[in-house]
Order: structure tokens, then sequence, then C-alpha cells
């Protein structure tokens, strides 16, 4: 890293967690000021978690104070009082330590220019986490910025093990220059011990996250000092803890934490791990990145993995040495997730790993930058589109979609001129682009921001004590004397006011909160890892017993597809006709291909009557017997239901209300002006409505689409399976149900088709329901 | 479209969200709140600007549907008492083919009280019609059976897993709450504290589909 230093090049550093990355990006910087101090910003520390960076300044702090260094290191992020964000921006101190949001907000003052003309360095941590992603668009436009405000700066990023560096080589340099930026190897480590958990060598034919397997994660956590226990949802750790309490005759003390739960709460149980006061901590991805504390000798991983980068990077927060093994444990919920868990031991152990899909820059961030800048000077259009272009994500960007953007900030970018008199942004006769007023500077401010968190409430108990956060939707379906796991305890519904769900501690069973869109999605990687264990017989010897003759006999009584086919079996049972296929594409690209196959055979006359799927395989049942799966699969479905359907669900909802939010279409939600009734909150899905009766080719539309089809996966992968399917098709008819059809078929959660026009008919049916329930008689 | 009894007077809820009233030829809506988008764009949020025009169509298609003799607007009509004079040129025009169609009043509510109707229309501040009152927000001491607007009660069902949100009329014996018209308009559940207030308990949510209405008791 010095030597990169020296050579006054960027580098990125990619090393496991563990290794002292983090100070190997201080080291040149702590050198050249312990030469020559100086005045002025010197280093800007960049990291995608507040506290990674309070964690940071501790650490950095104690070597300066051990050098005797004169050097001053602060924080600054959305928890920083305003006061001393505006003291820093007079007096700066040597080394910044901050979030791209904070970064992205200090550069729309206009004394930013003076501010950072000074600045020799940029460390970005955790690259990996976030490059790839909108946070990382934000960052790249920063560093656009940031490298015209200082030409002579150097950028450093800390990555840990990725499949292909080249990539973050490319986003980090100027320009995309990837020959600019040098790339520093670290010492690998120690290779880490994973074992899979079999209790009693069996596994279960259904069920998912091991729920079964409590008592014997209890007794692991016994047997270490302390474990963290790694839940795929957040719904699962309330589960997967209430079930280890079940288990806890000795009453070890062990926490659970989640990013749902109040952050007083968290910054609680981190501080515990910290201390050692705590034996296990159930969580979920909230702790994938984060604080290291070196005490934790053991992980665990409940259910599945879903990817083996993720998998590593989990089994990394455990015993941070380099030079001894982390010990890590896999739990399979299901058959399926033993194949999946085995396809993750070997993709570690091969050194595989999952690649992060870079895909071009957004255009709602891009549309926060430039009223950022704006907000910071007034801007010539040619010159920033120039700057724009530096930053790898927009290299591509052409002038036509620049001007559509400025367009959209400037009046909404609507066809329909309305707008002209209420402008935001509006190009003097010098020809540079400056904001209108003052209010909207202000406005930016307060609503800039790239996360965008579901529409929440606060759970409280009667004294205000604020517990954490649940989805409006999940609140939406609860009444008073309803209870519900949150936080580690059954909590009984007292009453809602506008914003708070005020609560009560109870005894009673209660149900668990579901989060929207939390699923993860199965890496294609595993994915084809397991097609490839069904096919190769070679493997099976490594498997359980009964994992082996579930193979054997599916192979006797129906087929093991290779790996490039796609098995599809149909067969009578209780009555009905199923078609179950075993696409491995993931849960929400399964549902997704439910309804529009139910919905083809409505139009076939099928008689459809439901469909359940998971990561593996997706199950459709009806009244008649499917002879032809080919004509259910025809790739037309592409032009017609696909699209169609695509834009009507959920997904692309939630898609636009981020992109309105983060591009500032409409004001971000303050809790707190909320609940003084100084916030009219709009449905962003009225708004999405609208345009697309209106307005279809909107601005806003095209990037909600692009991030749906880009970010969110499993449209990507659905839309390849079906232009694939009928090629790869190999169709077996069974007189009875598969092995291999078992874990899918005994899931609960199916999906009802609705007869007729499907919302009338559901709402029909709620109020049948709440007659009968209401009936005294 | 199914009558329902209300106060001794047969009425139909349209599922479109307007209420019609056969006896007297009458065509009520709530909240139309013409104009929306473009009050919040002089604040920078610049919403899409085809509320309005969404909005017209919606209440031409009801109109040309039961092609009424008299027509109520009932409050909120503007999303500010100056929404009538931002209208778009097009959309002044229609508003006055629809205003000089049949007799038509505009009930002024909390958002356009004062306005100037300049595309034409009558304005009351309520009314009394064949013994119902009509009136913005509803009276929490009104004795007389009452139409209002206001609170733009909306229905949330969740069923299978999937939620489900409509419109709804929320009525009592004596006082029938519209839903509100407008296109982009949000909405308080039934159940809501403010609707239980001002209606008080028992009530039913009503929601119209094409041909039945359906009828949701409101747990306060």
């Amino acid at each position: 890293m010095l030597a990169a230093a020296r050579a006054g090049r960027h580098a990125l550093l990619v090393a496991p967690t563990g290794a002292g990355k983090t100070l190997a990006g201080f080291l040149p910087t702590l050198a050249e000021l312990a030469d020559a101090p100086g005045d002025g910003l010197h280093t800007l520390y960049i990291s995608p978690l507040k506290a990674l960076a309070v964690d940071v300044q501790r650490n950095l702090l104690n070597p300066i104070a051990e050098m005797g260094l004169d050097i001053r290191v602060e924080t600054r992020t959305g928890d920083t009082p305003s006061d001393r964000k505006a003291r820093q921006r007079v007096k700066p101190p040597h080394i910044l330590l901050t979030t791209p949001e904070s970064l992205s907000l200090l550069l729309s003052y206009p004394d930013a220019d003076r501010l950072l003309a000074s600045l020799r360095t940029i460390v970005i941590d955790e690259v990996h986490a976030f490059a790839a992603g909108k946070r990382g668009d934000l960052l790249a436009l920063c560093l656009a910025r940031l490298q015209r405000l200082s030409p002579g700066l150097r950028r450093v990023a800390l990555s840990a093990t990725v499949a292909d560096p080249d990539d973050y080589r490319a986003w980090l340099a100027p320009d995309g220059d990837i020959d600019a930026v040098t790339l520093v190897q670290g010492d690998p480590g120690a290779d880490p011990r994973i074992e899979i958990l079999l209790p009693e060598g069996r596994i279960p034919w259904s069920g998912h996250s091991g729920r079964y397997a409590a008592p014997q994660v209890m007794a692991q956590i016994e047997a270490h000092a302390t474990t963290i226990v790694f839940c795929n949802t957040r719904s699962l750790a309330e589960l997967i803890f209430q079930d280890l309490w079940k288990s806890n005759e000795r009453s070890l003390p062990i926490g659970v934490h989640h990013g749902s739960l109040a952050v007083e709460a968290r910054r609680k149980v981190e501080q515990a791990m910290a201390d050692g006061r705590l034996r296990a901590l159930v969580a979920t991805a909230s702790l994938d990145l984060g604080v290291d504390w070196g005490n934790v000798d053991c992980v665990i991983q409940m259910g599945a993995p879903k990817g083996s980068s993720r998998l590593l990077q989990r089994i990394g927060r455990a015993n941070h040495r380099l030079d001894e093994p982390s010990e890590a444990i896999v739990v399979p919920g299901n058959r399926f997730e033993y194949l999946e868990a085995r396809a993750a031991l070997d993709a570690v152990e091969a050194g595989e790993l999952d690649t992060e899909l870079f895909r071009p820059g957004a255009l709602d961030v891009l549309a926060q930058h430039l009223m950022a800048c704006a907000c910071a000077e007034p801007f010539d259009a040619a010159d920033m589109l120039q700057e724009v272009r530096a930053a790898l994500p927009y290299s591509a960007l052409d002038a036509e979609t620049f001007d559509r953007v400025l367009h959209y900030i400037a009046e909404g970018g609507y066809a329909l001129r309305a707008y002209d008199r209420f402008k935001r942004l509006t190009k003097g006769a010098d020809g540079l682009w400056r904001v209108s007023h003052p209010r909207f500077v202000q406005q930016h401010r307060l609503n800039a921001g790239i996360i965008v968190d579901a529409p929440t409430l606060d759970v409280r108990f009667r004294n205000g004590r604020k517990l954490g956060t649940v989805e409006e939707y999940f609140a939406s379906t609860l009444s008073t004397g309803d209870t519900f796991f949150f936080a580690g305890l059954s909590l009984e519904v007292e009453r809602i006011e506008l914003t708070d769900l005020i609560v009560r501690a109870s005894s009673r069973p209660a149900r668990i909160p579901t989060y929207v869109g939390t699923r993860m999605a199965l890496s294609t990687n595993l994915a084809q890892r397991v097609r490839t264990f069904l096919h190769d017989r070679a493997q099976w010897p490594r498997f359980p017993a009964d994992v082996r003759e579930w193979l054997e006999i599916q192979g006797r009584r129906s087929r093991l597809p290779e790996p490039g086919q796609l098995l599809i079996e149909t067969f009578p049972h209780e009555g009905r006709h199923y078609m179950v296929a075993y696409s491995f594409e993931g849960w929400n690209a399964h549902q997704s291909l439910g309804m529009l196959i139910t919905r083809r055979m409505e139009a076939l006359g099928l008689k459809p009557i439901g469909f359940v799927s998971n990561d593996y395989a997706l199950a459709c049942y009806g009244l008649e017997p499917i002879t032809d799966p080919a004509a259910l699969f025809s790739p037309d479905i592409l032009e017609h239901e696909f699209v169609e359907w695509v834009q009507g669900s959920n997904l692309l909802k939630r898609a636009f209300r981020e992109v309105a939010v983060i591009g500032g279409l409409v004001e971000r939600q303050h809790p707190g002006k909320r609940k003084s009734g100084k916030q009219v909150t709009f449905s962003t899905d009225l708004i999405y409505d609208v345009l697309r009766k209106y307005e279809p080719t909107h601005l806003l539309l095209q990037a909600a689409w692009e991030d749906a089809r880009a970010r969110m996966t499993d449209v990507g992968r659905l839309a390849t399976l079906l232009e694939t399917a009928q090629a790869r098709m190999l169709h077996v008819p069974l007189e009875r149900i598969s092995p291999l059809a078992v874990p899918v078929m005994v899931l609960i959660g199916r999906e009802h088709v609705p007869q007729g026009s499907a919302d009338d008919a559901l709402l029909t049916e709620a109020e049948a329901m709440a007659a009968e329930a209401m009936r005294l008689d | 479209m199914v009558r329902f009894s209300f106060s001794g007077h047969e009425l139909v809820a349209l599922s479109a969200g307007a209420l019609y009233w056969p006896a007297r030829e009458a065509l009520l809506v709530a909240d139309l709140h013409f104009e929306k988008a473009s009050w919040f764009a002089q604040f920078g949020q610049m919403l899409p600007p085809y509320d309005t025009l969404a909005t017209l169509d919606a209440l031409e298609a009801v109109v040309a549907r039961v092609n009424p003799a008299e027509l109520w607007c009932l409050g909120d009509s503007f999303h500010d008492p100056r929404g009538c004079t931002r209208l778009p040129v097009a959309a002044q025009e229609r508003l006055r083919a629809l205003t000089s169609g049949c007799r038509w009043t505009w009930i002024t509510g909390n958002h356009d009280a004062g306005f100037t109707a300049s595309c034409g229309g009558a304005v009351l501040e309520e009314a009394v019609v064949d013994g119902l009152v009509l009136r913005h927000e509803a009276d929490p001491g009104e004795t007389r059976p009452e139409l209002s607007g206001h609170f733009h009660p909306k229905l949330r069902v969740t069923v299978r897993g999937r939620t489900i949100a409509r419109r709804c009329f929320v009525a009592t014996a004596s006082k029938l709450v519209l839903p509100a018209f407008g296109s982009l308009t949000g909405g308080l559940e039934p159940h809501h504290p403010e609707i239980v207030r001002a209606v008080g308990r028992g009530a039913e949510a009503l929601v119209a589909l094409e041909d039945r209405l359906l009828r949701f008791p409101v747990a306060a």
C-alpha cells in the first residue's frame, strides 16, 4: 500500500476480514501527515455504515496517540450535531470519516470547493458491499466531483475477497481507466472450517431455516465462548430466537439483532457483544457488515446460505485472526437445502464467489447528485456532463438522457409543460443552471439519501419506549389484542396511533412480523452446483443416507435432469393434477412464474386452483391434467403477459417509490413531521398509476423499470427461464408424486388462483368471512 | 348498480366512487381535489400534472353513464381556493361543459372555502335536499340524515396474503360518508379514530362492485 501511495497511484486492497485492511488504508495518510502535518482536510474515509466510521475513529486514535502525532480525526454522519458539522466546514479535521450520503451533502455546500481543495486521499472501506448498487453510483459521482475540486486526489478502496477484483478496479478508477489502479492482494489467511450440522444424521423432508435443530444449536452455543447465529430474514431471526430460548435450559445470555429494531436496542446489544456479555446473538444481514468483535469463535448459518460470498462474509465474522481458521456450522432445513449447503461449502473451498452485477448508473441517483451540485454552485451543462461521464457507471450516458434528467429536476420532466412557473432549476442568461429559490436547497438537504425504507410504524410501549419498527403493511393486518413476536418478546397490540403501534408484553402465542421483499435470492452459482449434484452420481457418496436414497429413488421413479435441462413432472395427487417445474431460479422468480403460468392454464381451460414454490421448484395444480407443459412456457408470455404483469406488480411499484424519493419527486417521510401533521404523504402507487396512464415514457418510469430488470435479478432470471424453457424442457408424466416433488408439495403458503375478476372475488370472499365471523347464533 | 336504503331514501353506490340518487336523478361526488399536483409543484414536489385530467375523465364517464339532472360536489373540489384559476385552459372548457349540462352545485370544504367558481355552477356552504343534509364534513351533533365527504375513506383488506385497497362509503343509520373521487387522493381506513369521532360507532364500510354492494362492519 505504501509503495502504491509513494508512486501516487490509486489502489484497491483486497483481503479477507480481519487482515487489518482499514489500518493499511490509512498508513500512507498517517505517514504523510507525520512528515508534514499541515492544515486542512487531508483524507476522507467513506464507510457504508455510520457505526463503522465511529469504530474506525476509535481504532485510529490509539496509534495516533501512541505515535504522538498531532492529527485530528472526526466523524461526520447523520448523527453528527449540526453545530459540529458547521464547524467542520470552517475548520476541517485532517481526517474526516463519513458515509456516501454525508459526503454528497457536504458537496452541496457552496464552500465545498475551498474545503476539499486540500484533499489528498480518499479511502473507501467495504467497497464490495455497495459499489454495484445505487450508493455506489452516488459515490462514483462524488468521486468525479472531488477529482475536479482536487485533481491530485488519490483513490484507495478496501474490499473483502471478491470474484472479480477488476470490476472494482474499473469502478474506482477515474474515467474507468483500470490501469491507473494498483491491485494489492492481502494474505488470504487460513481456510475456514465449515461443517454441516445433521442432528441424528437425518434431514427433514420439508421446512426451512433449520428450526428443528434448535437444541443442537443451543449445544453449540454452550460449547463456544461467543456465537453468532445468522438467519436469512428478520422474521426467521425472531422465530429462531424463540426456539433457542425454549432450549436454553442454562439460561445463557442470548440476544437478537436485526434492521427493524430500534437503533438504541441494536447499540445496546452490540455493546454487550463487544464487552463479551452475550453468549450468542441471533442476527440477520444487519450484521454482515460492521464492527469486529474479537471474541466470536463460532458462526452458525440457519437454513441454506443462498450464496457463497455471503457465507464467506458471515464466516469471517468469527475469529479475526488470520493464522487460525474461522469455525462455522451450516444448518440446512430440508434436503434441497442440504444440497445447497453442500454446494456452498464446495464453492467456498474452490474459492468460487458470486459475481456482483455492475449495471449502468441509476438516473434517480444522477438527479439527486445534479441537484446537490446545483445547490453548491451554478453549473454549465456541458461541463457537468463531462464530469459525470468520468464516473464509470455513467460513462455511456448520452447527452439526450442527461438533458432529460435536467428537465426532470427543473420541472418534473413532463411532456405537458405545466410547471414552467414553478421551476426548481433555471438556466440563467450566462448559460449556467442554478437553483431558483433557497427553499429548494433546504428541501434537497432534508430529502437527499439513497436508502428508502418501506413505510413503517414505531413499536412502542405505553411509556413511550421504542422497540423498533414494523412495516405499515404488516401493521395493517393487526388489530387490538393481536400478538406478535418482536425484539425477542411476545407483544400484544393495545392500539394504533397514526405512526405508533402501542404494545404491551404478553405471554400468549404470537405471530411473526413479515417484511415485504426481504427474501434473498438463491445465487445462480449455487443453483448451478445443486443442478450438477442431481445428475452427477459420483457426488452422492458424500451425502447422508437419506439424501442419497431420496435421489436414487427419484432416478428410478422419474428422471434426474442434466444441469442444462428443465425437468417438468406432471402427476395426479389427491384428486388434482399437478405440474412441478424444477427451475432453480429462486422463490421470487417462481412466485411470479406461478402467477403467469396459472393465468395461461386458465386461458387453456385447465382450471387452475393454485400454486406453491420454493427456491428450487414451482408446483401448479388444477382440475384438468396438463399434458403439454411446453404450451404453458411459450416465450410469447414475455411479450404479452409478462410486461403487463411486471408493470402492474408490487415489485415495480416498490421500485417506483424508491426512484421517486431518491430522484426528489416526492419528499422523504420524516416520521416526526408526519406525526405533528406537518407532512402530507402521497401514495406513490397513485402517482405511478397516473404516470403509466398519461405519460408512460416518463424518466422515472424508465428508471423504475431498469431497476426492476437489472437490480432485482429475479426479473431477469425469469425472462431467461421463459426464453429457454421450451428448448430445455424434459417432460416426465408420472402416475404419482415423485420424491423430488415432496419438498415443494408439503410447503405451506400456497397461493390460490382467484376466480373471475381477481380483487372483486377476494373482496367478496372477505365480506363473507366477516359475515360468518360476526354471526350470533 | 345495486340500490340500498339510507334514512328512507333509495340510493345507489357506484363502483367509480360516486353516489346516485334515482328519485332526484342526482349524482353526488366528494373530494375531487382538482389541481392538487400543481399546488405541490409550487413547493418543489413536481407531481404529475395529470391529476385534473384523470379526475375529469372519470367524472365525464360517470356523468355519461347516469346522465344526471343535478350534480352535487360535496366539498374540496379544488385542492386550494386558487385551484379553479390554475386549471389548464382545456380542463376549464371540459369543466364548463360539465357544469352547463345539469344543475351543478359546489358545496365548499376546508380546502376550497371561498373559491370563485369561474367554470360555472353554484357555490354553497351546505344544503338540505329532500330532508338530507349535504355538507363537506360530517357534524357529530347533526341529528338529521346527512351526506358528506372529507375523510376519503378507503378500506384495506388482506385476503390470502394479498392486500386490496378500495375506496368505500362509510354508513351509519343517519350518516353516509362518500369516498374521495379525485385521482390523486389518499385515504383513511374506515375505523380511523377521526372517522369514528365524526360518525359514531357501529358503522359499516360499503364497497360498490359492478353488480353488488359489499358491507364490512367497522371495528372501532
